[in-house]
């Protein structure tokens, strides 16, 4: 059953298109992310499904109803923002209650409800207090529990982590997470932080320049991305991009190679001096009349690494490069690597103990089966 | 205020900063001297019988004292045929400041509140509209008003002095509480809306509850304004509807031919003294309230 369906939504602010045809279902007891960069019209579509904002074409439905012009509080939603907003005037109680106040539920209920969500956030000691004496933390706590003190249909949550510093940010996105797997309500989470997206997401839609780029679980987002704007935002440091031509064959193009296995299609990378580097490409993932073709090979950081003993000749669709190091970057746990491969910059990412040093010419181990391919004219996955 | 503590301009090195120090206080004291002179003047005089100010000058220090004058200024004084003192007039001046004041306050609220809170196609547009009153001269308004309270029937009441201030404060009420309240966070006006309140309740329960400096502000504006004005006051009124103001003048300009200046200046003390408590007792929070801006 779907909770929420969002049909051909469209949103422009005087000419201004914002959100140029938005399609989405989520289904009941989802955690679904909004994730893009600032201005891809995330925001806006909460505040349109909140009611915030309205609709200049297209239908937003919650449950069976549609709601585009039905006011907030007639929406059954519940929303957490970026700055808290909470009433700065009344108590932690006082701000919890209001909603329910405002709905005429009985007082007995009303203290029930509090006691309930703040037991479950470990906030009762907070109750007595004003915003102003809370620390960022407590705050967002305070405004998940004003959410949460109703039992609506639908939560939102509009960047809420994005106020608190790295430390607390982490310890509260497992809270988030903790606390949707004890509800399982359905959840619309708008954020421009993929790592967020990605730990908590159970479908992802990352948006682009008012426009859905794909709408997919997590690890298909990463895998499989749909274009290359979800592969090049999703994973830090990004995915590297490199032109390509696809060969079919050995003879198919001169030079020397660092073919690992000579049968089956290949992508062939020109270092731009006479020489190329071909690597292994997994059937299937380009048809055969496609030999010659220009594309693009999108790479991520973790499966380019050093070659050593691990790798060897039998393991599936292992590319090899040689390339100089540019730039060593480590971060304790891993090092990143810059090398030039064909003329661009490309990150690697190596053991801390294994890291090269800086102008050393270093092989590489490239894992194909993990590659993804790109058609360079519409950037889309092939 | 800002706090006195986080940056003095004049507190750098050397005696040259010393001496600018002494330089800069004595011309303050210099000018506060010269500002409150005359004040000291009139408070003076208010206690000194006329033979001593006939004797010693009107600008003297005082060679005898009595406060028999305040009383005769506040309740026995002749103004304008009625020997009852100043003191109707300022009841006149009350019963006209206090509604003025109380309904052009809660007039602007709602607009700042509309205007910053509640934004619709033009409503900028509406807001410098507005905020023109602050910079119109009160003389340009005069035959429009007079024929306003003419059509009401509201001439030469003090009613019609109410209708009036509400009116010509408007520009500055709302200019004072809207753009106090454009610095409450949207957001909060957005929880509510989810939170089930509707416009009133949202007034009532987020927005009133952070009033209370732009409040002080304009509650002092506005009845110091009123209280003070003279313009309107004196063309549309007169006789015992007059507000302490213009009878002041009648006092001035009675038929007597002895000036009884120690009358005279309690009288106008006693005139000049609701403003001025006003401000001694809220002034903190006058300044306090113009110079804070956002709440966070």
């Amino acid at each position: 059953m779907a909770s929420l369906t969002i049909s051909n939504l469209k949103k422009a602010f005087g000419s201004v298109p914002v959100l140029k045809g938005i399609d989405l279902e989520v289904k009941t007891g989802e955690f679904v992310v909004l994730v893009g960069p600032s201005g891809c019209g995330k925001s806006t579509l909460l505040a349109i499904i909140a009611g915030l904002e309205s609709v200049t074409e297209g239908e937003v439905r919650i449950g069976e109803r549609v709601v585009n012009s039905v006011p907030p509080k007639d929406r059954d939603i519940a929303m957490v923002f970026q700055s808290y907003a909470l009433y700065p005037t009344m108590t932690v109680r006082g701000n919890m209650m209001f909603g329910m106040e405002s709905r005429g539920v009985p007082k007995p209920a009303r203290e029930k409800a509090v006691a309930r969500v703040a037991e479950l956030l470990r906030i009762e000691n907070l109750l007595g207090r004003k915003p102003n004496q809370l620390s960022g933390g407590q705050r967002q706590r305070v405004a998940m529990g004003r959410a949460l003190v109703r039992d609506p249909k639908l939560f939102l949550f509009d960047e809420p982590l994005s106020n608190l510093d790295a430390k607390l940010r982490v310890e509260m996105r497992t809270e988030i997470k903790k606390l949707y797997q004890r509800l399982g309500k359905t959840t619309i989470y708008v954020t421009h932080d993929q790592v967020e997206a990605m730990t908590l997401a159970s479908r992802i839609a990352v948006m682009h320049q008012g426009l859905v780029q794909q709408f997919a679980e997590p690890s298909t987002v990463y895998d499989r991305p749909a274009n290359m704007f979800v592969a090049g935002f999703m994973g830090s440091p990004s995915m590297n991009f490199l032109p390509a031509q696809i060969a079919y064959g050995a003879a198919s193009l001169a030079g020397p190679t660092t073919l690992a296995k000579p049968a089956g299609p290949t992508v062939v990378l020109d270092e731009g001096n006479g020489q190329t580097i071909r690597l292994p490409l997994p059937e299937g993932m380009t048809k055969s009349d496609s030999d010659g073709r220009p594309v693009v090979l999108g790479i991520r950081p973790e499966n380019l690494t050093g070659y050593d003993r691990r790798h060897t000749e039998e393991t599936p669709y292992l590319g090899t490069i040689e390339a100089q190091v540019e730039v060593v970057e480590p971060t304790g746990a891993e090092t990143m690597v810059v090398v030039r491969i064909a003329g661009k910059e490309v990150i690697a990412r190596f053991e801390p103990n294994a890291s090269p040093a800086v102008g050393e010419r270093v092989k590489l181990a490239v894992d194909m089966a993990k590659a993804c391919i790109f058609d360079p004219e519409t950037q889309m996955l092939i | 205020m800002a706090d006195a503590t986080t940056y003095d301009p004049l507190r750098t090195a050397g005696t040259w900063g010393r001496r600018a120090k002494i330089i800069v206080y004595a011309l303050l004291t210099l000018f506060a001297l010269v500002y409150l002179l005359p004040f000291t003047v009139v408070v003076l005089n208010s206690f000194r019988d006329l033979g001593d100010i006939s004797r010693n000058g009107l600008i003297g220090l005082p060679h005898s004292f009595s406060l028999d004058y305040w009383v005769q200024a506040w309740c026995t004084f002749c103004v304008g045929g009625t020997c009852e003192g100043i003191q109707p007039f300022f009841y006149n001046s009350v019963a006209m400041v206090v509604p003025a004041t109380i309904i052009s306050t809660a007039i602007g609220t709602i607009n700042g509140y509309v205007l910053s809170k509640w934004r619709f196609p033009g409503s900028e547009v509406l807001f410098g509209i507005m905020t023109l009153g602050v910079f119109m001269p009160g003389q340009m308004v005069l035959l429009p008003w007079a024929q306003v309270l003419g059509f009401l029937g509201l001439t030469n009441s003090t009613p019609g002095l109410v209708l009036i201030h509400c009116v010509q404060g408007l520009s500055f009420t709302t200019l004072f509480c809207r753009n106090y309240y454009v610095n409450i966070p949207d957001d909060l006006i957005k929880a509510a809306r989810i939170d089930g309140a509707g416009f009133w309740r949202i007034f009532r329960k987020v927005v009133l509850p952070l009033s209370p400096p732009i409040i002080i502000v304009t509650v002092i504006w506005q009845f110091t304004n009123i209280w003070n004005e003279f313009l309107f006051a004196f063309i549309f009124s007169s006789g015992t509807h007059q507000p302490i103001t213009v009878a002041l003048i009648a006092l001035s300009g009675g038929g007597t031919a002895v000036h009884q200046y120690n009358v005279e200046s309690a009288a106008v003390l006693i005139g000049a003294l609701p403003p001025l408590l006003l401000y001694l007792f809220g002034g903190r929070y006058f300044l306090r309230g113009l110079t804070q801006g956002a709440l966070k």
